[in-house]
Order: C-alpha cells, then sequence, then structure tokens
C-alpha cells in the first residue's frame, strides 16, 4: 500500500516523512522520530499518557490519526524545556514528589501546560479540570495538583 | 494494517466517496474511529476525511441554532451563544476529548456514550445529512432510530432549537467517575410552558437504550399541565416505561431502571444530584 508524505512541525523544527495509512501520531512520534516522551498507555484514549499539544490544545496522540497533524505544530514533553534548563512544571514536579513510577508524567506534564499557556493563574478546580482524562496510579494526584499550582506561581513569579 | 486515506475539500465529494464503499469509515474526530482502528478492526479498509469549512460552522444566531458535524465540543465550549448546550458539551471526557471529539461523531456513539446527542433530542434536533443529490434534513429521532442503517451516509450538521429561558432546558449526566466518565443514564429536558402549563415537553435519555430516546410516557405526564409537584411524581413514575437499557460496567439495566425515575424527578424539580 503507498505511503503518504506527512509534514508537521515537531518542536518547532519542522520533519517530513512517509507513512502508512491510518497510523497514529503516537507511533509516528515514538517510533518514525524517536521523541520517546509521549507514552503508550492504553491505546484507547481512556489513560491520557500520549497527550501532546496540537496546536497550543491538548490532544491524545493515540487517537489522532497522523494525516490530521499536517501542516500543523505538535509540541511534547521533550521540547518544553529550553537549554539545560527544566521547565517550572518538570522542577515543581520533581520537587513536590509529583512523579513516582513516572509512567503517567509526560501527558500529565503536557495537560498542565496546555492549562497554564492558556490560565496562568487557576483555580485548583481548574488544575483538576485540566488532568481530568490522565491517569495517575501512584500519586493520588494530590502532590500532582499541587504541583501544577506551584508552577503556576513560579512561571508568574518569573513573567 | 494500513488503511487508505482519503482527504477531500468538499464535503459532497466525502460523501459520494462514502456512500460507494462499504468498507470506509468517515473520520471525525477520530476518537472512537481511530480506537478501533488501533485495536486492529478489519472491517475499515478506507478512511475518509473532509476538511470542508462548511463542516466547521456554528450559526447561533436564529430562533433555531445550526452546528457543523465538525464542530468539537471545545468549540462549543467556546461559543457564549451555545451557553445553553455547555454542561453537555463540558459531560463530555477530559479536555483532550473534547478537543477532538465532534458534535456529528457523537450522533454515532453508542451507549454508554452519546451525552451531547441527549441534549440534541430534548431540543428537537435536525439532522443534515449530504447525499449524492443535495442535503437533506431528517429529525434527529428518525436518524437515531435508523442510525445502523445510516452507515455510508455523511452527517454534514444538525440543528436545534434554542430555549426560551435558561430554566426551560434542564440536562444532567450521571456518572460514577466524575468529573469524567461513561453515562450511568444521562437526562435532558425542555420544557417550554404558556399560560403556566407545559406545552410541547420533551424529555431524552442516554444509556436507557442502545441510542439516545424520548421518554414519552412521562412527556405525556407533564403535557398541557401546571409545572408542579404533582405533573412531577407523574413524570417520574413513567420514566422508565419504553426504555430497554443493559448491562455495562458502569450500572446494569435493573439499577438503570429503578433509579432512572429518581433522576428525572431531581432534575425536574432543580434539586442536586
Ligand atoms: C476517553 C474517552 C472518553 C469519552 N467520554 C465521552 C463522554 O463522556 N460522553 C460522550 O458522549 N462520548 C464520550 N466519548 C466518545 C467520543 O469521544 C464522543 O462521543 C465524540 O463525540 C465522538 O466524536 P468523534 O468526532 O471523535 O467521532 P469519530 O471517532 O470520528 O467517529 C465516530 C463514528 O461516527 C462516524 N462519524 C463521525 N462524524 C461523522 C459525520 N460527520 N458523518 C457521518 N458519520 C460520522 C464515524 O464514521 C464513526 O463511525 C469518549 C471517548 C473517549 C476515547
Ligand atoms: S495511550 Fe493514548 S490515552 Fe492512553
Ligand atoms: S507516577 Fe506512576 S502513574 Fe503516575
Amino acid at each position: 500500500m503507498a505511503k503518504t508524505p506527512l509534514q508537521f512541525r515537531h518542536n518547532g523544527r519542522d520533519v517530513a516523512l512517509f507513512v502508512d495509512g491510518g497510523t497514529n501520531l503516537l507511533v509516528v512520534l515514538r517510533e518514525m522520530i524517536g521523541d520517546l516522551t509521549p507514552k503508550f498507555g492504553c491505546g484507547q484514549g481512556g489513560c491520557g499518557a500520549c497527550t501532546v499539544l496540537i496546536d497550543g490544545d491538548a490532544h491524545l496522540s493515540c487517537l489522532t490519526l497522523a494525516e490530521a497533524v499536517e501542516g500543523r505544530a505538535v509540541e511534547t514533553l521533550d521540547g518544553i524545556k529550553s537549554g539545560p534548563n527544566l521547565h517550572p512544571l518538570q522542577r515543581a514536579f520533581a520537587e513536590g514528589f509529583a512523579a513516582q513510577c513516572g509512567y503517567c508524567t509526560p501527558g500529565m506534564l503536557m495537560a498542565a501546560k496546555a492549562l497554564l499557556d492558556k490560565i496562568p493563574q487557576p483555580s485548583r478546580e481548574q488544575v483538576v479540570e485540566a488532568i481530568s482524562g490522565n491517569i495517575c496510579r501512584c500519586t493520588g494526584y494530590e502532590p500532582i495538583i499541587n504541583a501544577v499550582l506551584a508552577a503556576a506561581a513560579s512561571l508568574r513569579a518569573s513573567a | 494494517m494500513p488503511v487508505t486515506v482519503k482527504t477531500f475539500q468538499a464535503a459532497s465529494e466525502a460523501a459520494s466517496a462514502l456512500s460507494s464503499d462499504r468498507a470506509a469509515r468517515y473520520l471525525g474526530g477520530g476518537t472512537l474511529v481511530m480506537r478501533d482502528l488501533n485495536e486492529g478492526d478489519v472491517s475499515i479498509a478506507t478512511v475518509i476525511r473532509a476538511t470542508d469549512r462548511t463542516l466547521q460552522g456554528i450559526d447561533a444566531a436564529g430562533a433555531r441554532i445550526r452546528i457543523g458535524a465538525g464542530v468539537t465540543f471545545a468549540r462549543v465550549l467556546a461559543e457564549r451563544d451555545l451557553a445553553f448546550l455547555h454542561p453537555a458539551a463540558r459531560s463530555i471526557g477530559g479536555p483532550a476529548v473534547r478537543n477532538m471529539g465532534t458534535v456529528g461523531g457523537n450522533l454515532f456513539a453508542p451507549a454508554p456514550f452519546g451525552d451531547f446527542t441527549v441534549a440534541l433530542l430534548a431540543l428537537d434536533g435536525i439532522v443534515s445529512l449530504q447525499g449524492s443529490f443535495g442535503v437533506r434534513d431528517m429529525p434527529i429521532e428518525e436518524f437515531l432510530q435508523s442510525r445502523d442503517r445510516q452507515a455510508g451516509a455523511l452527517v454534514v450538521g444538525v440543528s436545534c432549537i434554542r430555549p426560551a429561558s435558561a430554566d426551560a432546558f434542564r440536562y444532567r449526566k450521571i456518572a460514577r467517575i466524575k468529573p469524567k466518565g461513561g453515562s450511568v443514564i444521562t437526562l435532558a429536558a425542555h420544557l417550554p410552558q404558556s399560560g403556566g402549563r407545559v406545552t410541547g415537553a420533551r424529555i431524552a435519555l442516554g444509556s436507557m437504550a442502545p441510542t439516545a430516546i424520548r421518554a414519552k410516557a412521562a412527556e405525556r405526564a407533564l403535557e398541557g399541565r401546571p409545572f408542579d409537584a404533582g405533573a412531577i411524581s407523574a413524570a417520574a413514575a413513567a420514566a422508565a416505561e419504553g426504555t430497554a437499557p443493559t448491562d455495562n460496567s458502569l450500572a446494569s439495566a435493573w439499577y438503570r431502571r429503578e433509579v432512572v425515575g429518581v433522576h428525572l424527578r431531581r432534575l425536574l424539580s432543580g434539586q442536586e444530584s
């Protein structure tokens, strides 16, 4: 079967490749361009581990048809730190013990980034809502919610 | 297994491609179609997409609201004129699902999904289908009853009435996992009143049958009566009539039938769930 050409921006860089029809974006990111930061959890939309930003909005990459990102900007956890410095969200997660096994963390961070990019001073309810599609089997969510609120405060302080 | 992806600019071209290929599936937001592909559903050989801007349109100017099939729930939530539909849009999935899932795709979502469709059914929705000879309109109830036979028809949009007042339309989804999760029961009620009496009551239920259905016995119990405790009790008592829920991991059919009247009573009398 013929492959389809696909071009999109991946963390600010242009990518061009050929994909099999029906391939999902998570497979493109992990297996074709080697960005292992989005995780494969369920492949059904249920866990949020594969969350990436497409044109700034949170999407589930396992349920995104690769062709649907043609010409669009995809951002993953790999793109959020600047140089050697961790993003304030990453720092807050590390300092606040918001990651244990860490499997959900990339998806959580991207869901949280989608929120903070739009709402710099979110309420606790808004944080809960923003991560409501992301399952964590370890932390009990409280440290995650607190870390997102702490990161929001530190982002505002440095703005 | 790889599939053939066909992307069309015009909805009409996508519609003819869809109707001429039995192994083709239209892709809206993909939240259900991609799940099937990821699970290796071999009945899908072709995926059809349309980039037509008309599928993205919202026209909220008149008494009837029109929403393009490709409009996502996030778009509905961003539209102030659609405030009466916000509770229904907000009850669906998490933010990523709302950024992806579309109003058109929701019409096809099997129970325990299809929450937005419940709201549209209570608001006398009309589904616009693109055929080879243009667009034809079909009442949403008729559409849902024949949904299995609609495979191969492209939905271009849906319209519904705008409730006369905020109080005239009520929506509630009963779910076990909050803030997101599949529906135990979804309820929507449109209760226009004139001269102190209910006229043209519409009550729609989700997860009480394979598709959203109207609770016609409950509607009859309200019709032409003052909207008081007696009418509400009669409607609640009739809520389960004509329903055909199934068992799933969220609730048994028995439980759904037992509690639908309780939730309808709460909805109609304005109580918290
Ligand atoms: C984690 C998760 C949580 C969810 N939670 C909810 C929830 O709480 N409530 C709820 O109602 N749903 C929920 N859903 C189901 C789903 O996301 C929604 O029902 C959504 O509206 C489906 O739309 P879509 O565009 O993504 O559909 P798709 O997956 O693109 O399509 C679904 C079906 O509809 C057909 N279709 C789509 N658009 C058209 C069209 N324009 N014309 C003809 N056929 C069309 C497709 O061919 C396919 O058969 C959830 C899904 C996931 C993965
Ligand atoms: S892997 Fe995408 S939501 Fe679970
Ligand atoms: S840290 Fe283990 S799943 Fe969240």
